[in-house]
């Protein structure tokens, strides 16, 4: 059993006394209607151990310059919003704590292989029209809802083979590290294949075939090199690589 | 466009058996040059005997095909990676086409008349 101490008044203001440890926030700043080259806004910045990368920006938008442009909603790594890079590695800024990152300086910029909108936010409409692509849904003739059925049940194995694929966000982090994406604009990326392998390893879809048309095509899921770095940016411990890896099994014959 | 006739996942499935089975052949190859000792068989005559040896010109006429055919099409991938456009994509695939189709048909009639006796 857990004792419990008194806390006394002077260990009460040590925890709560503002923080001295301060960083210097590099915001890159960039309005591709009216300016001709990227610029970064330097600003100092204090934090505490819990200070995450977007309160910073948020600090920096709210007391020095209102005009930054940066994209967010629910603070806790469920929306997918604020994607950005970070430090050089693309993180979500509500998840990434100023104190992890173990550097003086922090630099945000908006993610790579998406059209720029302004300063650190990126167009998804090209990955949302791809993700609708790979029919993002079960497809079946029957219907759980229709009078008389009975809902489709699975087994903890089924529902094992895809559940960590369910967890994507589309925050885009996956297709900013992607090094094929970064050459070729016309390939689905890692965030459809890895929602087109959730939907086919689900054993109530019967799109298998449709999806695997789609993928199976030039600029389809053979772009990809197996470099990980899908996998290794995203926040939600989604493996694209591997989803990606069992999608050509299928395609090559030896997964059915 | 060839990956309207073919599915990409069939090129990609040529693509590996070219490879799998190119290095069978290779294997082969340097197993019966080692045998020979190598300086010795880079003489001229001993040269021309390999292609009039039928079993060797179909090792090295399967090699042609195979490494021609995984070459190109990884070529092929290559390009269409580093630019998109339909006009740009068509000239790459038939140009690798064309390319691969003539290395094949230049391959074998060295390796046909050397076998006849026409060098």
């Amino acid at each position: 059993m857990a004792a419990i101490f008194p806390v006394s008044s002077q260990e009460k203001h040590e925890k709560t006394k503002p923080s001295t440890k301060s960083i210097t926030l590099r915001i890159s700043k960039f309005n591709p209607g009216k300016d001709h080259a990227t610029t970064f806004l330097e600003f100092p910045v204090s934090y505490e151990k819990w200070t995450t990368v977007l309160d910073a920006i948020l600090e920096v938008k709210n007391y020095h310059d209102h005009s930054i442009g940066v994209r967010y909603s629910c603070r806790q790594a469920m929306c997918g919003s604020c994607g950005m890079i970070i430090n050089g590695k693309p993180k979500l800024a509500c998840f990434t704590k100023i104190s992890e990152l173990d550097s003086d300086v922090v630099t945000v910029e908006p993610m790579n292989n998406f059209p720029l909108i302004r300063d650190l936010v990126v167009g998804f409409e090209k990955m949302f029209s791809t993700h609708k692509r790979i029919k993002p849904y079960i497809i079946r003739e029957d219907s759980e809802i229709s009078s008389g059925a009975k809902e489709f049940l699975q087994t903890p194995e089924d529902v094992e083979k895809y559940i960590q694929f369910s967890g994507c966000i589309k925050c885009g982090l996956c297709n900013s590290a992607c090094p094929t994406m970064a050459v070729d604009s016309t390939f689905i990326g890692p965030q459809g294949l890895a929602q087109a392998y959730r939907y086919i390893a689900d054993n109530r879809d019967q799109g298998k075939d449709e999806r695997l048309r789609i993928i199976d095509e030039r600029h389809g899921i053979w772009g990809c090199h197996f470099a990980g770095s899908c996998s290794q940016v995203c926040p939600k411990g989604v493996d694209p690589a591997m989803g990606i890896q069992l999608l050509r099994g299928y395609l090559l014959g030896y997964r059915k | 466009m060839m990956s309207s006739i073919m599915r990409e996942s069939h090129i990609m499935k040529i693509h590996y058996l070219t490879a799998l089975v190119a290095v069978g052949f290779v294997i082969i190859h340097i197993m019966v040059r080692v045998m020979q000792g190598f300086s010795d068989s880079l003489l001229f005559d001993n040269v021309i005997a390999n292609y009039k040896s039928i079993p060797y010109a179909i090792v090295l006429e399967a090699m042609l095909i195979l490494i021609s055919v995984h070459g190109f099409n990884g070529l092929r991938i290559i390009l269409l990676e580093i630019k998109q456009g339909r006009v740009y994509e068509n000239a790459v695939t038939y140009g690798c086409l064309a390319a691969m189709i003539i290395l094949i048909a230049y391959g074998s009639r060295t390796i046909i008349m050397a076998s006849m006796g026409m060098v």
